[in-house]
């Protein structure tokens, strides 16, 4: 069978603006929030301008700041680095492999934003999860209705997120796949939609039909081989469903076998229908989780998977099964999960946001578990250059080749007894004992039913379909045949199929009154317009916050007094979403949500102004005229003195580059001696540092320095300014002081205000 | 069917096997899995298949939707529901979206029915 594509004008290339002269969509802003009502509008017309998977761009050896980088990719034109990165120049090193966030919140108008703030966190594959019972729909959904669980795959919504998703690639600077499923009992149908609408990505298994949506075996194989012959033609790389079984098995590591077999069958029947192997990438799950030894366990199966299919993509999903409400445990995992993938290999890393055991993610905790790949990814970045896996180790060595060895016993046994569809009838999949033990508790499903059962017919001797791309039997009329037979294309007999002529594509709006996006964005209209804030977690308006607590109870004792603390905050519908026992008697830390109905109008907010530094030359000048003087120390009991040495030395771009004269006393000095020096020196300023801040040692220290300055008279002709990792501007000044300075502040903004301040004070 | 973990007893005649030939045996083993599932598929059509290729001629989902069914009830879906529309194209010497329509509206499955020379 010739895998060759029958048509010379296949999809791949940019539609050729078939649509007439619709106007480019205005570039986004970083400081503008995506207009979401202008993508709406023209939807009809608009057309994805590309086809196809994009794979990061890799730079070998790349110089940023001061480090060379082994795996990484070219960089973004606008992001957000991870925490650290001030440190660092602001560098922000993307890694080498794709990475993937998964948004399932039901309203593509709300995705596509999240969409934009994890793009900007360095995710390039949005995959958006179908809403529940979608898989056993027998045909398209139409129009954006509300999703549970995952969103209503249809087309508009398809095109309302490509459309926004270009704009997005272009403002971060970097192509983003697009992905959803191709499973399910309409597979043809999502497969021929997404090649038309420029999806880039997804997943296809027809196993995961058979065994974890019971749709029927045969229909699922039938219509699978032609949903990935589509594929195939439209480029978008597809993703197996084998890790669903890691999420199911009741003992996840007795599974490894057996997934080796699930991802060989649906590469197996990919290449045989005509994809091309790095088309094809394998959804691979590390299967344990710590208290287990996971990475000792975990390591050699994924060796095994790697040496078997190595001309294959591998795609390293994270561990669900284990997960549990506790985001610190999984994220943990998950890096366990991320040091696999980096100590072996990854084509696409999958991220699992540490809320996912709680609830359908929230915003910022796709964020979160981006940021999470990509700290883990980039941090070790290269370290297989220095620590290798030792193949010869004996454990090692053999429990690879066992794995390997099991799976071939799989394959031989399901072969003795009758093939693929047997094997699922006699539950072959899914048994929580380790091949060839079996506990007979697998996946059992009958070849007689399951969903759309009896719904596929042999092709008759005439069959045809007058279209491109058709897998199978198809009794073409001679001159038709395509290319292979040096012929005109299939869908010369109609005057071309959509995917030769994208004018052809047809768009279906809202066939539900109620249940739309218009409806839905009619209700936070006001928010928008006025540009109320409110929480959100999903969906704009929502309301959402969550509220840590300790509380000193026992486990139930604090449950139930968190959800009165949470109502007496105001919060409604208050519900528990995390605990962890810190101690049976001791205490508890409860997590919990409820719904906070309050929209703040900005025009009522105070902002105090935030201070522009000044020029260089205009401080240096200033305090050159004046021989400016100011006398530093930390106060009281504390021995921190780097955050000071920062504000004051020349080369950390201190006080001293502007030729400040600078007495610095040292650490734990006492107020009345710090005053004393200034007097001595005929400062302008005193600068302390205060870093403790238990038993209000740092209010103490404020404001024993001011009543002192008062006292000896001096208060007027000195400018007494604190900083500390726990200072705020309004509080110092409360205390006493002319001005405080918390974390990340620098020497300018130090010096701006010393000018800036004995200017208008005319000191 | 409840089996203690026999891996020793079984795994004789993959011993002396090098890890190439190992893994040779395991996609060749694949292979013979699949070609079945393959030649069923070759040789078969569903509804979401016929929609598919409706979807591809230009077809909006619903009218896919509709003549589908149709081709069902009738008994037709093996000779193709693109090969019904592009018979009526033909007939009505207009394009398929139309003929498409027409056939979701009732009208014209006496020429299909004719050509096909009845349910197969």
């Amino acid at each position: 069978m010739s895998a060759a594509a029958e048509s010379a004008r296949g999809l791949g290339a940019a539609p050729d603006g078939a649509r007439g002269s619709r106007p480019a969509d205005t570039p986004l802003k970083p400081n503008e929030k995506l207009d979401v009502q202008a993508l709406l509008d023209g939807l009809a017309d608009y057309r994805p301008r590309r086809h196809g998977w994009h794979w990061r761009e890799p730079v070998a050896d790349q110089r940023l700041y001061e480090f060379e980088y082994k795996e990484t990719s070219k960089g973004l034109a606008q992001s957000v680095p991870l925490p650290a990165a001030h440190y660092f120049d602001n560098i922000d090193p993307q890694p080498d492999c794709v990475v993937t966030t998964e948004i399932a919140s039901g309203r593509p108008e709300d995705d596509i934003r999240r969409m934009r703030m994890a793009a900007w966190h360095g995710a390039d594959h949005m995959m958006v999860i179908r809403t529940a019972g979608q898989s056993h729909m027998d045909g398209l959904l139409e129009g954006t209705p509300e999703g549970v669980g995952g969103i209503a795959v249809t087309r508009k919504q398809c095109r309302l997120t490509r459309r926004a998703l270009d704009l997005i690639e272009d403002e971060v600077g970097r192509p983003i796949n697009f992905h959803s499923y191709v499973s399910g009992v309409a597979g043809p149908e999502i497969a021929v939609m997404f090649a038309e609408e420029g999806v880039n990505g997804a997943h296809q298994d027809p196993q995961y039909n058979v065994l974890y949506r019971n749709i029927n075996m045969y229909r699922s194989f039938v219509d699978a081989a032609v949903a990935k012959r589509i594929m195939a033609a439209a480029g978008i790389v597809q993703i197996d469903g084998a890790h669903n079984a890691n999420a199911t098995a009741v003992k996840a590591w007795k599974v490894m076998p057996e997934l080796l077999v699930q991802h060989a069958i649906n590469c197996s029947f990919s290449t045989s229908v005509g994809m091309p192997k790095d088309q094809i990438a394998l959804s691979t799950v590390p299967p344990d989780a710590a208290p287990a030894p996971c990475m000792r366990m975990d390591l050699p199966y994924a060796l095994a998977l790697r040496d078997l299919f190595g001309e294959y993509k591998m795609r390293a999903q994270q561990n669900t099964r284990y997960m549990e409400s506790d985001s610190r445990d999984a994220t943990v995992s998950h890096v366990m999960n991320l040091m696999i993938s980096r100590l072996t290999s990854a084509d696409i890393q999958s991220t699992i946001t540490p809320d996912e055991g709680r609830n359908v993610p929230w915003h910022y905790n796709n964020v979160a578990a981006v940021d999470t790949a990509k700290q883990s990814l980039v941090g070790m970045d290269g370290l297989r250059e220095m620590v290798k896996l030792d193949r010869e180790n004996p454990e090692l060595k053999s429990r690879v080749r066992e794995l390997k060895e099991r799976a071939v016993l799989f394959l031989e046994a399901m072969l003795r007894d009758g093939g693929y569809f047997a094997g699922v009838e006699q539950a072959y999949f899914v048994d929580s004992g380790e091949y060839p033990e079996t506990h007979d508790d697998g996946i059992a499903r009958d070849s007689a039913g399951g969903v759309a059962v009896d719904t596929i017919v042999p092709r008759a001797a005439d069959y045809m379909a007058p279209v491109c791309h058709h897998f199978g039997v198809n009794h073409l009329p001679e001159g038709f045949r395509g290319r292979d037979f040096g012929e005109a294309a299939p869908c010369d007999l109609i005057g071309g199929c959509t995917f030769c002529d994208d004018s052809k594509v047809p768009f279906t709006d809202e066939l539900d009154p109620e249940d739309n996006v218009n409806v839905r964005l009619a209700a936070t209209a006001e928010m928008r317009e006025r540009g109320l804030i409110k929480p959100e977690v999903e969906w704009a308006g929502d309301g959402y916050v969550a509220v840590t607590m300790f509380l000193p109870a026992a486990e139930r004792l604090a449950e139930a007094a968190a959800l009165e603390l949470g109502r007496a905050m105001n919060l409604v519908d208050v519900e528990v979403i995390h605990k962890a026992v810190m101690h049976p008697a001791e205490g508890t830390l409860v997590e919990i949500k409820g719904r906070l109905d309050v929209a703040i109008d900005p025009a009522t907010l105070v902002i105090p102004e935030k201070p522009v530094a000044l020029t260089d030359e205009e401080i240096r000048e200033f305090v050159h005229e004046r021989a400016l003087r100011v006398v530093a120390a930390t106060v009281g009991e504390d021995e921190h003195s780097v955050g000071m040495r920062e504000i004051i030395d020349i080369k950390h771009g201190g006080l001293e580059k502007w030729s400040f004269g600078v007495t610095y006393l040292g650490t734990s000095v006492p107020v009345e001696k710090l005053l004393d020096a200034a007097i001595e020196h005929a400062a302008s300023a005193v600068l302390i540092s205060t870093i403790i801040t238990h038993g209000d040692m740092h209010r103490e220290n404020m404001e024993k320095l001011a009543d002192l300055a008062a006292e000896k008279g001096v208060r007027g002709k000195l400018l007494l300014i604190a900083g500390g990792t726990q200072i705020t501007d309004e509080q110092a000044r409360e205390w006493g002081m002319d001005a405080g300075f918390g974390r990340r502040t620098k020497g300018v903004d130090v010096a701006s205000f010393i000018v800036r301040t004995m200017r208008e004070r005319g000191m | 069917m409840v089996r203690p973990d026999t891996f020793a007893e079984i795994r004789e005649h993959l011993r002396d096997l090098s890890d190439e030939q190992l893994e040779a045996l395991f996609w060749r083993l694949s292979q013979e899995c699949v070609d079945p599932l393959v030649e069923l598929a070759r040789t078969h059509t569903s509804p979401s298949i016929e929609r598919s290729v409706l979807m591809r001629m230009g077809i909006d989902s619903r009218t896919c939707m509709a003549v589908v069914s149709e081709c069902e009830k009738r008994g037709l879906l093996g000779h193709g529901a693109g090969h019904a529309v592009w018979i009526c194209m033909q007939a009505w010497s207009c394009s398929a979206a139309s003929a498409a329509g027409r056939l979701a509206a009732d009208e014209g499955w006496d020429l299909v029915e004719a050509k096909f020379g009845g349910a197969s």
